[in-house]
């Protein structure tokens, strides 16, 4: 690590996301492991559901900012709060201030838990210094670039300095890399057939990758993808990029291994 | 065109099926994308260039009404007329009466969503006026009695065998071993025919990329110079262009120019960008003797003070279209307005009202890929947003949807109640995962199930597991 990062144990409160939570608890307890080996103390409050987002994006402002005075509440007394997951971490950080713009109660307590907000990787490496990771892999991956996170978070080249640190780890690039798997959330059942065109070329520029793995910072849209290459057959594995990071892969891939 | 965005479901389902609309589409998203990355990375100074664009357009839509004065007063001095129209309708009828005044019969075209927008060549035709477009793709889809499916490329979803069989149709002159395969001898084809055209012409109409308020200029580019024949050969120029095309200086345009062409052709000009001003001056070799501007406001200032005022900085470049992902799955039809893709979800309802765009701002996965590209720096997601918040609000919002949000906020609201339903719930869907840890079917799941397996969840939450976890730490 390097010399700048302060000295004192940070205490950081998980966010853990709905998706995680229901569908993938083991990419909570890697982002754990990765925040601990980063010398934070986690905690991860009970009062929490989701950071809203399905409210936001369909137009649902009323809801959406009962459920964010309520995440700004629970959260606002850590000194960081990380998520692992680019397009939640958004939510909380780039959204949660628009929304409460011009309230004269929330607004700067919106800035204020904003400020604290990271995406998990981003963390580990612009917030904690990181370098090195926990985890080992022996093999070939492939990352996609989740949109938010990318976008709105810049989230590109901390995943790939991460991994790239990982011996016997080989990182091939995926073509298109950076378009949208087709996920965006409420998006893929309103619109399935769209939805489903986005993610078969993404599907066949995963499997033209010839990588035996797949990893994004998402939940959705890996849920999305390994949906998709598995209705397929194909034998491509998926994983959260926080799993293989802290060496934690013993639970099975995202919809299962194999055809 | 009549708006049928609410179609846009069907639309886009038949434009998925259709091969040939595919194979179309595959060339949008290979060409002009590597065109404009080439551009922009060739120029270092690009994305200042963006913010410089972007900070005119600022400063020019906050004194609006002060540079069209100026720009109306310019016109006028050079020999022009100005027009001002409230809507459409208004529009159509004073480019009819400068017509009549001409007693035109035909008039060329240069490309104009304006003109599409206010459905021009309808009205003209039905008022026994022939309008030529004389943009290669727009006389194409002419021929064919099509709309454009693009904002700078019309005919984008059609290949050149069908073009070559539009031909072979309407000009019945052709022998039929012309050699019609290449985009080359297409194109020859068409200057023949259109040559004529232009010299029979009474008024060219063109759009303006720009009107200049210092010079009370309009500005157009082409890469054809058709739209350079269609308003210096006809004896009446008419430029229909809507009031947000103003700029104040000749320095303005310049800079703006230079990230439009970047960013629409991936070129750093386009082959030919003219400014006209006034009608034929006494010493003018060529020019119209007529000028006329036709300047639409058509809802654009109702968009002022309002959170879509920031769409007026676009400048109709189509990056966003070309970057879309969903654009390139369905291409422009399938969004059943004059302006698709990312602009068209946040132009049309300010345009033709939300009531009535239908699906346009929902059809989005908000993946931001739009704003990225956009030269004028306009957060298109954050605007479809408002108008998905716009339709909440007056519950215009499908009903399904609507009772689905409610019964989630709910209980993402109450916590507890929250992690008790789910704690029973994600165990049992795990449970019909089984060993392949994937289900192929879950009831009310089959939005997502039809295209997709659905990933198992592994088995207790996070929030049990991690409870668990420290009862038993706290016990050892
Ligand atoms: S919204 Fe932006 S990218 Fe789209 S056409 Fe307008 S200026 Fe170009």
């Amino acid at each position: 690590m390097s010399l700048n990062v302060p000295t004192t144990t940070p205490r950081v409160g998980l966010f853990v996301t709905c998706l995680v939570d229901l569908f993938r608890p083991s990419v909570g307890f890697a982002t754990i492991k990765l925040l601990e080996s980063a010398d934070c103390t986690v905690d991860v409050p009970r009062a929490q559901t989701c950071c809203g987002q399905p409210a936001y994006n369909s137009g649902d402002r009323k809801d959406t900012a009962d459920i964010a005075r309520q995440v700004i509440e629970t959260f606002e007394g850590f000194d960081y709060v990380v998520a692992p997951s680019g397009s939640c971490a958004a939510m909380l950080k780039k959204h949660y201030p628009e929304l409460f713009a011009g309230d004269p109660h929330w607004e700067k307590r919106a800035a204020e838990f904003a400020a604290k907000v990271h995406e998990l990787v981003s963390f580990l490496t612009d917030i904690r210094g990181m370098t090195d990771v926990p985890g080992s892999f022996d093999g070939t991956v492939t990352y996609h670039d989740s949109c938010s996170g990318l976008r709105e978070l810049g989230v590109r080249s901390q995943p790939r300095a991460l991994l790239g640190s990982i011996d016997g780890l080989d990182l091939k690039e995926l073509k298109d890399a950076d378009v949208c798997c087709g996920f965006g959330g409420t998006f893929c059942v309103k619109y399935p057939d769209i939805s489903n065109a986005i993610v078969t070329k993404k599907a066949a520029n995963i499997e033209a990758s010839d990588a035996d793995l797949l990893l994004a910072g998402d939940l959705g849209c890996l849920m999305n993808m390994a949906g998709k290459l598995k209705r397929q057959g194909a034998k491509t594995e998926v994983r959260h990029v926080a799993e293989v990071l802290a060496g934690m892969t013993d639970a099975p891939p995202i919809a299962g291994s194999g055809r | 065109m009549q708006l049928t965005s609410h179609e846009f479901k069907q639309n886009s389902v038949k434009a998925l099926a259709d091969v040939q609309l595919q194979k179309a589409l595959r060339n949008v998203e290979k060409n002009f994308i590597e065109k404009r990355a080439k551009a922009a990375e060739a120029l270092p100074e690009f994305d200042a260039l963006r913010d410089n664009a972007k900070a005119i357009k600022d400063h020019t839509l906050a004194h609006l009404d002060l540079y069209l004065e100026e720009y109306e007063k310019r016109v006028t001095e050079s020999g022009g007329h100005v027009h001002w129209a409230e809507n459409a309708e208004d529009a159509r009828r004073i480019i009819l009466e400068i017509c009549r005044k001409r007693n035109a019969k035909t008039v060329t075209k240069g490309k104009s969503m304006i003109s599409e927008e206010i459905h021009l060549n309808d009205y003209l035709s039905e008022h026994d006026i022939e309008p030529v477009e004389t943009d290669l793709g727009e006389y194409i889809i002419q021929l064919r009695g099509e709309h454009p499916s693009h904002i700078i490329a019309p005919a984008v979803h059609l290949n050149k065998d069908q073009v070559e069989a539009d031909f072979r149709r309407v000009h019945t002159h052709l022998e039929l071993d012309r050699d019609l395969t290449e985009p080359v001898t297409l194109l020859a084809e068409a200057r023949a025919v259109l040559r004529q055209r232009y010299f029979q012409a009474d008024v060219g109409i063109t759009g303006a990329n720009f009107l200049v308020a210092e010079t009370g200029s309009s500005v157009i580019v082409t890469n054809e110079g058709n739209g350079d024949m269609t308003q210096t050969l006809g004896r009446c120029h008419v430029v229909v262009a809507s009031i947000e095309k103003i700029v104040p200086t000749l320095e303005d345009t310049s800079q703006i120019l230079r990230v439009l062409a970047r960013s629409a052709t991936g070129q750093e000009m386009s082959v030919y960008t003219t400014f006209s001003t006034g009608p034929k001056r006494a010493e003018d070799p060529d020019g119209p003797e007529e000028y006329h501007v036709v300047l639409l406001d058509n809802g654009r200032t109702a968009m002022l003070g309002t959170e879509y005022q920031e769409m007026l900085r676009c400048i109709r470049c189509g990056a966003c279209m070309n970057h879309c992902p969903v654009y390139h799955a369905v291409g422009g039809h399938a969004y059943g307005s004059v302006y698709p893709g990312p602009m068209g979800a946040v132009l049309t309802p300010s345009l033709n009202g939300i009531d009535k765009a239908g699906h346009l701002p929902n059809a989005s996965t908000f993946c931001g890929r739009c704003e990225s590209v956009c030269p004028m720096r306009i957060p298109l997601p954050k605007m479809m947003r408002h108008w998905r918040e716009d339709e909440f609000e007056r519950q215009l919002s499908p009903k399904p949807a609507r009772f689905g949000l409610g019964f989630w906020a709910f209980f993402a609201k109450r916590p507890a109640l929250y992690r008790a339903a789910v704690s029973i719930a994600m165990p049992i869907i795990a449970k019909l995962g089984g060993d392949r840890h994937r289900l192929k079917s879950l009831p009310l799941a089959s939005g997502w199930t039809t295209h997709r397996d659905l990933p198992a969840p592994e088995g207790k939450t996070f929030q049990q597991q991690y409870a668990a976890r420290a009862k038993a730490e706290h016990h050892g």
